[in-house]
Formats: structure tokens, sequence, C-alpha cells
């Protein structure tokens, strides 16, 4: 009743491939993104932009390549963080070291080096597969933390590899208020988005698809596994290493290599998984499920301690929040496996039939 | 000559520490196939009870022996691992069975989550002690072969021999009791095993079980060498690159592995660190294990993974 595309019909191949097919879908999207242009900058306070949005934003861009890989491509990373992290050093060192090249040319510079960092540890993925490689994708974790703790030359030679950008500026437009900083991540997500959604739409999106549901079936097909695999590899790490460098440009300013560890490359898999592997939609959902939890379950806590007349010391609400993020992930994989993006797709299924159970 | 046996026997007995870990994980996989992250905070929560026990118990019922403090605190922390391996089963495994094994993996992260979270809050979260009498001072061996002999850790020493005693009783109740034989069988196959009347999910307990007490000993050898603390949790991603190594599947692999990348990451830190500015043990571990899987991508003893479309 709310949601029917019956009387829509496609009497050409070009409408019926379209990115969104449906009218509402259309609609819905472009509404979305007319409102986060215009609407938020205008009903936003700054603790909103600089606690919520940017982190979401960024954090969702980080999962669209996260799930590029893991969901669409099926090789489970644990090194998303180190994608990251070079994507973060790398547009610092082109930022830092050539002054005259645009920060947008930089951040994108930055992605290809994550690029080809992803490839060349994407390159044990042609032999080893499944949890192996899981824990071999570690391998590039670590050693992003120790590179760029110990080789000088990657953070200007900065004692601990803790170094910052200032003054961000494209074309004159200064990029220093939370507003102007929340436009610049929302246009880069915006664009990436949809290369994101058209790539995995296209041939190499279910090549990637075909390697995920089975590489040795996909293979006899035709699909020449390692192109997939390392297009895949190739394509999510710059999706990554752009986020990173935002992560570090714009939500951080100052940064050290730990702010790319493990536990990032954990929160960014826990953020597709919960989101919805294989899934444009589901990344954000995710994403906004983890930058959310941790703010809410901060201002809650201390809220809830108060009612029951308990005084709850700040480590107590570290670790209480450790243990509720902890339960609550372990919840919602046992309720729902395939993620919120599946919740979404059940509560249209029943829209669409509304008022009729079936 | 000395120097190098030295660096190499090091490596061998932080190598058994490394097996210790590793055959937590290589035990749970094996009987449920789940790759259980949680195993690094199962060792921080054990050596947590541990410690705390053995420094409450003499508090409490005012026994001064050490030894039979240190000996109560183990039985009230195996306990305890036996009640958390028993909820784990109970509340979260049984509901995620025949699910994929990634999400069988962000399950365990969440548990170990829960469970980090959990034992800072019930036994603090500063840095406490385990003394269970280990001897400290180093001792030296081989004087009359090399000049000045070889300086050993007698700490390192005990700490294998205790691991090599684990791992005898381990695969004695593997091999030899009713329940290692249905455990093997559920690790074979769930279903035929399940088909001839095996419970699968007091199978799980026990291995549950099982692994909570490998965790404890790694937990209190690894807790009274470098105290106990939420650093402890590290270890296990430490003792990854063994599990991998020697293969998800194969407990002889876990021990194997340990010592090749127990002797691997000294020799390198020794012989290969000075030039590339040290500190490289970590990510040296994983690229030692990527080279051999790049050869055996099961790792050196698993079970070969045969692809059928």
């Amino acid at each position: 009743m709310f949601y029917r595309e019956n009387g829509q019909f496609k009497t050409s191949y070009r409408a019926d491939q379209q990115i969104f097919p449906i009218a509402q879908d259309r609609w819905a999207v472009g509404l979305i993104i007319a409102a986060a242009f215009l609407v938020v900058p205008m009903v936003g306070t700054d603790y909103m932009f600089r606690a919520i949005f940017i982190p979401f934003l960024i954090m969702s861009l980080a999962a669209l390549g996260v799930n590029i890989l893991v969901g669409y491509c099926g090789q489970i990373s644990l090194g998303s963080g180190a994608f990251m992290a070079v994507g973060a050093y790398a547009a610092f060192n082109f930022f830092v070291r050539l002054p005259e090249l645009p920060l947008l040319l930089s951040l994108v510079l930055g992605g290809v080096c994550a690029a080809a960092f992803g490839i060349l540890f994407g390159l044990p993925s042609l032999r080893v597969k499944g949890l192996y490689l899981a824990v071999a994708t570690l391998a590039a974790q670590f050693f992003s933390d120790w590179m760029f703790l110990r080789i000088k030359w990657f953070t200007n030679d900065s004692p601990s590899g803790s170094v910052s950008v200032s003054d961000l500026k494209i074309l004159n437009l200064s990029f220093d208020t939370p507003i102007s900083k929340y436009l610049l991540c929302l246009s880069i997500l915006v664009v990436l988005g949809v290369l994101a959604k058209n790539l995995v739409r296209g041939a190499i999106g279910r090549e990637w698809m075909a390697i995920r549901d089975m590489d040795v079936a996909a293979a006899v097909i035709g699909i020449r596994p390692m192109y997939a695999k390392l297009t895949a590899f190739a394509v999510s790490s710059f999706v990554i290493g752009v986020a990173g460098a935002l992560w570090g440009f714009v939500y951080l300013g100052a940064w050290e290599p730990a702010a790319f560890s493990v536990e990032m490359s954990f929160r960014l898999l826990f953020m597709v998984i919960i989101g919805g592997m294989g899934s444009i939609m589901g990344s954000f959902f995710g994403a906004a499920f983890i930058v959310l939890l941790p703010i809410a379950l901060n201002q809650f806590l201390p809220l809830l301690g108060a009612l029951v007349g308990v005084e709850i010391s700040t480590s107590g609400i570290s670790h209480a929040e450790l243990i509720i993020f902890g339960a609550l992930i372990v919840w919602f994989l046992i309720v729902e496996p395939h993620g919120l993006a599946k919740l979404w797709s059940i509560g249209k299924q029943k829209m669409r039939l509304w008022p009729f159970p079936h | 000559m000395a120097f190098f046996l030295e660096t190499l026997l090091g490596g061998l007995m932080a190598g058994m520490l490394y097996s210790l870990v590793a055959l937590g994980f290589v035990l749970i996989y094996k009987a449920s196939g789940v790759f259980n992250f949680a195993q690094g905070a199962m060792v921080l929560f054990a050596a947590l009870a541990m410690a705390r026990f053995s420094e409450w118990i003499p508090l409490w019922t005012g026994i001064d022996n050490p030894v039979a403090a240190n000996f109560l605190a183990f039985c009230v922390a195996t306990c305890i691992m036996f009640v958390v391996a028993w909820l784990i089963e109970r509340l979260a495994l049984r509901y995620l069975v025949n699910q994929e094994g990634t999400t069988l993996l962000m399950a365990t992260l969440g548990i170990s989550y829960f469970l980090d979270g959990l034992g800072q809050t019930i036994f603090g979260s500063d840095i406490y002690k385990i003394d269970i009498g280990m001897p400290k001072e180093p001792v030296m061996a081989f004087e009359e072969m090399f000049e000045g002999g070889i300086l050993i850790n007698k700490e390192d020493l005990y700490a294998a021999l205790i691991a090599a005693v684990l791992v005898t009783l381990l695969s004695l109740f593997f091999q030899k009791t009713a329940t290692g034989r249905a455990l093997r069988a559920v690790a074979d196959d769930h279903q035929a095993a399940q088909s001839i009347g095996i419970p699968l999910n007091r199978i799980w307990v026990i291995v549950w079980c099982v692994a909570g007490v490998v965790a404890l000993v790694a937990g209190m050898i690894w807790g009274s060498k470098l105290g106990v603390q939420f650093s402890l949790t590290t270890v296990a991603l430490r003792a990854l690159p063994v599990v991998i190594l020697g293969g998800l599947t194969s407990v002889p692999g876990a021990i194997i592995g340990g010592l090749i990348i127990g002797v691997g990451e000294k020799l390198s830190e020794v012989f290969l660190g000075p030039y590339v500015g040290g500190g490289i043990e970590i990510w040296f571990a994983y690229v030692l294990a990527l080279l051999f899987l790049l050869v055996r991508p099961q790792g050196l003893f698993g079970e070969k993974i045969i692809d059928r479309v």
C-alpha cells in the first residue's frame, strides 16, 4: 500500500537497467541526499557535526569499501585499518611535501597508494581462502602499524609517528568550520557511493559476486579469479584509503598510527556484518549502528546509574560499554545474521503488502 | 655460536607459550568450526580470576600457605571458566549453529568484548601478579661446550615444561577416553556424529570447558611472566599466525607452528631487526606464516582443502 511498484512498466532496456528502477526508490534517495545537503546543515549543531555526522559519513565510506571486498567478493579482510592508515599517511605526504597539489588530488592519491598496498596484500588471496585469509590479512595490519611507527620518512620525521594537517583548502574555499567539513565528506561520499553502486551492478560486480558464491565454479565459467580478486582488493582499498585520509584530515586533524589499529579493522568488519554483507545500503546502516552505539551508551549509562542511585566511575562506564557492546553484537547476530539491510528488505516487503498479511 | 643457540632456545620456549594459546583456538575450531577470537579474552578473564582469587582466598579463609591458596584459586578459576564455557554455549552458540564462518567469527569477537568488560568490572582493571612460585633467576648451561655457557631463563623452562605436560594430557584425553573419541567424531563430521547419538551441545560445552582450562593455564603462565593486565588479550593476536601456520585443525600443528614462529620471531628480531629499526616481531610472524601458507594453503598439518563445485 505504501510501497508498490506495479504500473511502472519499462519499455526500453535503458529504463530497465537504471540504478533505481522503481520511482519511489528514486524519489527517496533523491530526497535523502537533498536533505543531507540542505536541511542538515541548517538544523545541526556543531557538536552534532563533530561527534555524529562527520564520523558517520567517513565510517560509511570505509564500510562501503570493506563491503565491496567482504560482502561482494567474499574475501574476509581484517586489514582494513591498515588500508585506512596507508590512505591517511600517503595523503599526508602528498599534502605536506607537494603543497602546490590541490587537496582533493592528495586525497585521491592517498586512495591510489592504499589501492597499491591493497593489491600487494591481496596477492595471498589467490592461494589462501576463508579464515586463513582473514588471519593472513592481519599481516597488512601489523606491517602498517610498524611501518608508520618506525620508518620516519612516512611521517615526515615526526617522533612516534604523530602528524597533523591544517589549513584545508580547495580553490580558496577553506574547510575549517564543522559544516564545511561535513559538506566535503558528504560530497565525496555521494560521488564514491554512486561509483560503488554502479560498479557492483556492472560486469565487474557480477564477477565479484560469482567469485564470492563459488570461486571454483566461477573460474570454470571463465571468470579470471586473479583479476576479479585483485580488482576487488584495489577498488575496496581505494575507497577505504580515501576514507582513511578523510578520517585523518577532517575528523582527527592530528593522528598517530594507533588511530588505525587492529581495533579499527574489527569495527569496520562489524559495520559490514551488522549492516548486511553485499549491500550498499547495509554499509550505511552498519556505520550508523557502530558510530552511534558508543555515543548513546556514553550518554545513557550515567543517567541510568543516577536513576538507580549508583555512581558509576568513568572506567566502570567504559567497561559497561564493552559489555553492552559485545552482548548487543552477539544478540544481533543471533536475531538477524543477515544484518540490518535484511531487516529493511523484510520491512519493505511488509509495506508492499499492507494491510494484507500475504 | 653460543649467542645463536641462546636465541634459538629462547625462541623455542617462547614458541611453546604461543602454542599454548594456539591450542585453545585449534580445540574449538576442530570440534565446532568456530574460529574463536575470544580466546585472548578468555586468557585474560581466567588470569584475572586466578590472580584475584589467589589474593582473596587467604583473606577470606585465613589460609596462609601460598601453595594451598594457589591451588584453591586454580580450582575456583577452573570452575569459573566452566561456567563461562557453559554460558557461551547456552546463550550464544546454540543459536548460531549452521551460520557462516564469518558470522561465527564476529560473534566470538562480540563475546570477547563482553568478557573483557565483564572481567575488568568484576576483578578490577589494575595490573595484578600471579605468583605460582616459578623461579625467576636465569641459569647457565653447556658451560663446558661454549665459553661462558648459554643463558637460559628458568621461568621459560618451567613454562615450556608445563605446556608440554598439558599437551600430553590433552592428547591422552583425546585418544584414550570415550569423551575424547566423541570429540574427535564431532570434529570429523557433525552430522555423522549426531546420527550415531553423540549429543552435539554437550560436546561443545566440553570443548569450550577444555579450551577454558587451556586458557587458564596459558593465562597463568603468561600472567606470571608479564603481569595480569589488559594487554594480555594481545597474546591471542600473537598466537594467530601460529594457528594458521600449523593448520586450524591440527593439535600437533599448533605445537610445531608455535616452535617455528617462536624461533623465527626471535631470530628475525635479533639478526634482522637492527637493520630495519626493530620491533618487527609481530608482523614478521604473520609474514612467515603467510610464506608457509603460499606453499600449503591449509597450513602445515591442516586437512587438505578440497574444492568441489
